[in-house]
């Protein structure tokens, strides 16, 4: 049974990833959003914010990385909403395979695509200039949080997409949260400049956090805290939306 | 376990809300044979299909395919059928070859004999030169029958076709039916829903009527039509002028209104003899005619006096 888990498992995540051939939009999603925000960041807002293109980088790029990581969660709940309302999934129940698969396979693959889109976004950083101050311990313990935070943050897309009716609505339920969510926050730029009142939320912001303990990983400064406060975020997402959203998913299919 | 029967469902209710979609439905379908399930639009067609196919469960009731009972041995269930349907899809976004690989694949083929399944598929259902090309981007009979493939990677016994030729051009229409008789031919079983009268009657040896999710008739299609009793003849004048007194000798054989419409009359009769005393008639008054039939009701017509009945 688990070894048949983990085959059904496999072949759905292939199958989400063998998608991105057929739809050349979802590269977009996945490559030239997360490209093209960097660069207008470091360009275009780089030498007001800070006091040079190169110098806004090494502060902006764990977060730009940590935005588009949030926002690529939303890819979960619109591909599982999608498969639901175009009678993919009762196709899939249909045939004697692993339950959970189908929701297992769309996870893997897009840990998959976040991975590939934070290791993009690192290399072109790196290109444009950005230094990792740190050693390979640290990198690696910076993909692996930043893949379980996105991991854990799916979920909610998960929820939502069990909820409403169709993928456009997961698309504008995430836009309309996860604006705020990923601007007031310590990832563009220093909370300590925001007036008292924004600055209580963008300091315990989850953004602020994953931001800061990315930033600590890949070039130096105060580890421990952001790190553990990320995992406590992660683990809330955990904790509170994986369990609401299996049994959404039961009760939907 | 009952295995005379590859479908057999007693009193199958299901309700969504205050709607009743399922009113204590039975159907009984014999290895080998196909069953119509006919019924307009929102009859229960759809549900009754998918508590059949273990994607939702009855509130009451109970259903076994294959002998097994689809609530309580749902693995086993799905390992029997395929399902094809208006709900049930293919990815639009992988192509031929993907969309039927991942089933393969799924259903524990190695990834050789997938391959070697889809091809063989594909050919089968005349889409190999479309194998490369995103589903999506298919036409509508090409993707039908995509999704037939699809249901049949498994080679199932008992295949479930949920109105498969709905928006269906004729000529697409005719090679489903074929499909569907050579899926027969090999012994598969099939339940097929339909609005379409006509498919089945071309398709199915057994027609069960639902409205408002309960039966309200079943037979061949041979019985249903005897159901509604009369024939109807119809005669159309070689000269349009004479359509009145067409209309009359209709009338002295007619048991109920002559409906003249355009150039033809139409009018039940039920004599055995209605029709030669009709032709001596014409003859004797010099008529003569275009078009002389007698046919018997069209399963529009019964369907419609079954389900005008009720509502």
């Amino acid at each position: 049974m688990t070894t048949m888990a983990l085959r059904n498992t496999a072949t759905l995540a292939w199958r989400t990833l063998v998608q991105i051939k057929h739809n050349p939009f979802e590269l977009f999603d996945f490559s030239v959003q997360p490209i093209m925000f960097l660069l207008l960041f470091t360009y275009v807002f780089g030498g007001a914010i800070a006091d040079t293109p190169g110098e806004y980088l090494t502060y902006a790029l764990p977060g730009i990385i940590v935005q588009n990581l949030l926002f690529a969660t939303l890819n979960t709940g619109v591909g599982l909403n999608t498969d639901i309302s175009k009678g993919v999934f009762d196709r899939l129940r249909s045939l004697p395979i692993a339950r959970f698969s189908p929701l297992a396979g769309r996870i893997v693959a897009d840990v998959i695509k976040q991975a590939w889109a934070i290791a993009l976004l690192l290399g072109l950083g790196l290109a444009l200039g950005f230094r990792i101050e740190t050693g390979p311990a640290e990198v690696l313990a910076a993909f692996a949080l930043l893949l379980g935070f996105a991991f854990a943050a799916s979920w909610m897309s998960v929820l939502v997409a069990m909820l409403v009716s169709e993928p456009e609505k997961v698309q504008i339920f995430g836009f309309v949260l996860l604006f705020p969510i990923t601007f007031v926050s310590g990832a563009f730029v220093d909370p300590d400049t925001m007036p008292d009142w924004l600055r209580a939320f963008a300091d315990v912001n989850p953004t602020t956090v994953l931001a800061d303990a990315a930033r600590g990983l890949l070039s130096g400064g105060p580890v421990a805290g952001p790190v553990t406060r990320s995992l406590l975020w992660a683990a809330g997402f955990l904790l509170v939306f994986a369990p609401l959203s299996v049994r959404a998913f039961r009760r939907r299919i | 376990m009952d295995t005379t029967y590859a479908i057999h469902a007693e009193g199958l209710v299901k309700r969504f809300g205050d709607t009743t979609a399922l009113d204590g439905v039975d159907l009984a379908v014999r290895p080998g044979t196909v069953l119509g399930l006919l019924g307009p639009n929102g009859a229960g067609k759809t549900t009754a299909v998918r508590v059949l196919a273990t994607l939702i469960r009855p509130d009451a009731g109970h259903a076994a395919v294959g002998g097994f009972d689809v609530v309580r041995q749902p693995h086993e269930v799905r390992g029997l059928i395929g399902l094809t349907g208006q709900y049930a899809s293919v990815d639009e976004t992988l192509n031929g070859t993907e969309n039927l690989l991942m089933i393969g694949r799924l259903l524990g083929l190695s990834r050789r004999a997938a391959r070697a399944r889809a091809a063989a598929l594909l050919a089968r259902f005349e889409l190999t030169d479309a194998a490369g090309r995103a589903a999506g981007k298919y036409s509508g009979g090409m993707r039908r029958r995509l999704d037939l493939a699809a249901s049949l990677v498994g080679d199932p016994r008992v295949l479930y076709l949920d109105e498969p030729t709905t928006g269906l051009d004729p000529r697409s229409r005719n090679e489903v039916w074929d499909i569907v008789r050579g899926l027969v031919a090999d012994g598969t079983t099939v339940l097929l829903t339909t609005q379409y009268l006509d498919e089945a009657d071309r398709l199915a040896g057994e027609i069960v009527v639902i409205d408002h999710g309960r039966v309200i008739a079943t037979g061949t299609p041979a019985q249903l039509k005897a159901r509604a009793g009369a024939q109807t003849v119809t005669v159309r004048p070689s000269d349009a002028g004479e359509l009145g007194l067409i209309g009359e000798a209709v009338a002295r054989v007619a048991i109920g209104p002559v409906d003249v419409t355009g150039e033809v009359v139409t009018a039940p009769v039920s004599d055995p003899g209605a029709l030669a005393k009709l032709v001596r008639d014409l003859d004797e008054h010099g008529l003569t005619v275009a078009e002389l039939a007698l046919r018997s009701p069209s399963l529009d017509e019964v369907f419609l006096s079954l389900t005008g009945e009720r509502s």
